[in-house]
């Protein structure tokens, strides 16, 4: 088989993999601090046992955003070698810092966070935990700058066909970058908020009406109200921004053929690149001139300006571009009407007890809805900018690695079943750790009695 | 600021050689001797398991963290090498990194999952450390012999393999001996007194093979005056072998003296061979086809990575050491709380 797909192909499950646990370690590890700094302040133990939940959480994400991630540092040099030898002057830098400023603060300090709540003072343990939280932000900041800087590169010069970094500004800040990382530090967020409410649902249902159950309940239901206006503001203005920089992508996401004004909204359709034209069209006249140009008439570049002359196509593959596109804003639309809808029911402090059946079952099934959407905004960006790897710099075709098919399938097919198997290890662990705890009420034991008989403390754990 | 030290285009590359020598050097003693833990474990008792896990726990991120390092650094200074290492080295390279999936999600799932599950979990610790270290002594064993595959190659890629995994074991063992008490302990010295020798032929294979793959260090060892430089290399290795054999001879001794010797003089012996290593393949990086001066990436771009380096690396020496401290003595049992 040909090398480049099946190279794309394992390039594709390699990130979508390790973007999983990124996605909710960021953001947790602020959460995490919040719960600290509540159990500082208010001395409430139902804090401190969210501390202690959410933590091993955090833990076991951690653990497999690290090992996950080492992979996609071999990456670049196993399948795409042609990358670093054509801007590895940009992107060796952005990586180097993440490397220096990041990895190595979240490593050192992650072992004081997790296993040193006794041995250090408190304001060392509260230092550490922000310090983690920081640093994973921080990786998040090094990584999208490059991830951006290869949708939308500035600030170099291209010099016998290898690129010299001339701004090192105009890299960092390029035009994409500040719409990319907000956009994927609320994503982060919205998932952990998601995830916080789910598994807080799921121990409700099972009949755990402790205090920490409703304070995280409570908490990962406002925490998502009031990320998801934001976030999709925050979208229309990075769909705003992809439109001036690669409207390619952009006519894509919306399956729009024909360059023109009063564009359609279609809400769906089966995109046909063959004939060149969407199928069972359902579409709102006008509305997509409205969003992208704020206007009824505004003119929209269309798939067909991006052909040659030749018939090569130069746009991205719509088909996957639309549909990714339409599960992620649907699953914003449905966030958005979740949370909001329940913060109405909880007002005036009853709590979770004012939500119907409904919305507890409904929080449980949308635990995992922020991983669904992070992924699928991700295929959106990255395939969209296809065929490049670096816009205008550097096509996929042109970078990947002289290894033989055979090679890299049997690779794939080792890491898609190491994938699989764990991705079911970590959801079957994060819905046993939720059943214990809302079995013994705590996760936890008290340290003086140990009775080996009913849970045993392990080293770790 | 560049032209301090003379031409960047020659002081730069080999600041960064010198960096990533010392980047997986570090690698290899720490992630070593959690990879020889993990080696080790199918040796020891359920009880025992805990405390070797413990024993780890808190530095196992930040040691796997110098591979990223290393790797990194080899991609930013000299990306032309990275990508002629890394694909000839694909398939090894692949098992390397399963293994280390692995290794690293059995650590938290052992305890997370469900209990059933523990002992597929401690499988999959061992099978990983395996996997990882097996893989890293055969791509070693490649990387000696030059990169080219013949069942010479691969011959001697399978001995090193072995070696370095007893290696590895070795090292692990040597840390249980300072950071286990009672019963764990004396068996620790066992397993060390029974890696020794792995140790020791490890050194030897290599040794040997290496001139006599490469006319060029043949000459750089066996000629006049670069036999004195190389010459403390081996007194010096056989004079800590010779310490190390009677150290564990002894152990464990009353109050508990001596039980971090083990550890060190093994790190000394690491830092032997791996010296002994790279003035070998100095100046190339892809063994006699690729100098680092030809791999190296653009000075403007080296410059900035370097001046980070040397601000962050005091850093981070830095929280090592404040990790180190609050978790060093005995490892008992690790708590969330
Ligand atoms: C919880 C996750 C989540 C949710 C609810 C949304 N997004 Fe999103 N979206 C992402 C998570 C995400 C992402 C995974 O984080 C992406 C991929 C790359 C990026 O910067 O963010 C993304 C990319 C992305 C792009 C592609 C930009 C580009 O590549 O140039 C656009 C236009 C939008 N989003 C727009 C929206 C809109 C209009 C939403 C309204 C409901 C929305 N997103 C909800
Ligand atoms: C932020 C850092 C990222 C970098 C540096 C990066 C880099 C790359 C590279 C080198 C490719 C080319 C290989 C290929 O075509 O498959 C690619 C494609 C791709 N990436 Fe990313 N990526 C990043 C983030 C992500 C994330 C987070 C996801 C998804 C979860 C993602 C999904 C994809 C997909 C699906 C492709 C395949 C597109 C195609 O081949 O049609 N990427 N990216
Ligand atoms: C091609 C792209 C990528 C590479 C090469 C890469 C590499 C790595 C590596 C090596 C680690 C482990 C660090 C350690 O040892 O502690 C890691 C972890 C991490 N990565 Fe990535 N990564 C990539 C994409 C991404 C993306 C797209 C994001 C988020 C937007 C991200 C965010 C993080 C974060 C927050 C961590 C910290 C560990 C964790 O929380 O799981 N990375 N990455």
């Amino acid at each position: 088989m040909d090398p480049l797909i099946l190279s794309r192909i394992q390039f594709a499950a390699n990130i979508s993999f390790h973007i999983l646990f990124p996605t909710i370690t960021i953001a947790l590890g602020w959460v995490l601090l919040f719960f600290k700094l509540r159990f500082n302040r208010t001395g409430d133990e139902k804090w401190m046992d969210a501390y202690r939940f959410w933590v091993k959480v955090f833990a076991l994400s951690f653990a497999l955003g690290v090992v996950s991630g080492i992979t996609m540092s071999f990456q670049f040099g196993t399948n795409w070698p042609g990358f670093m030898e054509v801007v590895g002057n940009v992107a060796g830098p952005l990586l180097a810092y993440e490397i220096m400023t990041a990895f190595f603060l979240e490593a050192a300090f992650l072992g004081i966070m997790l296993f040193g709540f006794r041995r250090v003072p408190g304001w060392l343990h509260t230092t550490a935990t922000a310090l983690v939280a920081f640093g994973t932000t921080l990786s998040a900041f090094w990584i999208l700058v490059l991830n951006s800087w290869m949708h939308t590169p500035a600030g170099f010069e291209l010099r016998d066909g290898v690129v010299h970094a001339t701004d090192w500004f105009a890299i960092i800040f390029n035009p994409s970058m500040p719409y990319r990382l907000v956009h994927m530090l609320l994503a982060s967020g919205l998932t952990v908020a998601f995830l916080i409410a789910g598994l807080s649902a799921l121990r409700w249902i099972w009949g755990d009406r402790g205090a920490e159950v409703r304070a995280t309940l409570r908490f990962g239901a406002i925490m998502g109200a009031v990320l998801i206006p934001m976030q999709i503001l925050a979208g229309d203005f990075h769909g705003l921004n992809t439109l001036e920089h690669q409207p390619a992508k952009v006519a894509a996401m919306e399956g729009n053929w024909e360059t023109q004004s009063r564009v359609p909204l279609v809400l769906f359709a089966i995109p046909d690149e063959e004939a060149r034209e969407n199928r069972f069209e359902v579409a709102i006249p006008g509305m997509a001139s409205l969003i992208l140009k704020h206007d009824f008439d505004g003119v929209v570049p269309g798939l067909n300006d991006f052909v040659t002359e030749g018939g090569v196509v130069e746009h991205p593959p719509v088909a996957p571009v639309f549909f990714a596109f339409r599960v992620m804003v649907g699953l914003g639309l449905a966030m958005l009407a979740l949370s909001w809808s329940a913060l109405w029911f909880m007002r005036r402090k009853r709590g979770i007890e004012g939500l119907p059946n409904v919305y507890i079952y409904a929080f449980a099934g949308m635990a995992f809805s922020g991983w669904v959407a992070t992924l699928a905004g991700w295929y959106v960006t990255e395939i969209g900018r296809q065929p490049w790897l670096v816009t205008g710099v550097l096509t996929t075709a042109e970078s990947v690695a002289d290894v033989s098919g055979g090679m890299v399938l049997s690779t794939l097919l080792a890491y898609l079943a190491v994938y699989a198997l764990l991705t079911a290890a970590y959801l079957g662990a994060l819905t046993y750790l939720a059943r214990k705890a809302s079995h013994g009420g705590r996760t936890t034991p008290d340290p003086a009695p140990r009775d080996a008989g009913i849970e045993i403390m392990t080293p770790a754990e | 600021m560049m032209n301090l030290f003379g031409d960047p285009a020659i002081w730069l590359p080999f600041a960064f050689a010198v960096l990533m020598g010392i980047s997986i050097l570090v690698y290899v003693v720490l992630d070593g001797f959690d990879l020889g833990v993990g080696l080790l474990f199918p040796f020891a008792e359920a009880d025992e398991r805990d405390r070797m896990v413990a024993s780890i726990g808190p530095f196992w991120d930040a040691n796997e963290t110098w591979l990223v390092m290393a790797i990194g650094i080899l991609l930013v200074a000299f990306p032309v090498a990275h990508g002629t290492i890394l694909t000839a080295l694909y398939l090894p390279v692949a098992v390397m990194l399963i293994g280390l999936i692995l290794r690293g999600v059995a650590f938290e799932f052992r305890v997370k999952a469900p209990t059933r599950h523990r002992s597929a979990w401690n499988r999959a610790f061992f099978a990983g450390s395996l996997m990882a270290s097996l893989s890293q002594g055969f791509m070693l064993g490649l990387y000696v012999t030059g990169l080219v595959i013949t069942p010479a190659t691969i011959a001697f890629g399978i001995l090193t393999a072995l070696f370095l995994t007893v290696g590895y074991s070795f090292i692990g063992a040597s840390w249980i001996i300072a950071k286990a008490e009672g019963p764990l302990q004396r068996k620790a010295v066992g397993w060390a007194r029974g890696g020794i020798w792995g140790v020791l032929f490890g050194i030897a294979a290599i040794s040997m093979a290496t001139p006599l793959v490469s006319g060029r260090i043949w000459d750089k060892w066996f000629s006049f005056p670069s036999i004195l430089y190389l010459s403390p290399l081996p007194i010096l290795s056989g004079v800590l072998l010779y310490l190390l054999w009677r150290v564990l001879q002894r152990l464990p001794l009353p109050g508990d003296r001596w039980a971090w010797a083990p550890f060190t003089i093994g790190t000394g012996l690491f830092m032997m061979a791996f010296g002994g290593l790279a003035y070998s393949f100095y100046p190339y990086v892809v063994p006699e086809r690729m100098t680092i001066y030809e791999a190296a990436s653009a000075p403007e771009s080296l410059i900035i990575i370097l001046v980070g380096a040397l601000i962050v690396l005091p850093i981070i020496a830095a929280y090592s050491i404040l990790a180190y401290t609050v978790f060093r003595g005995k490892a008992t049992q690790l708590t969330y709380y």
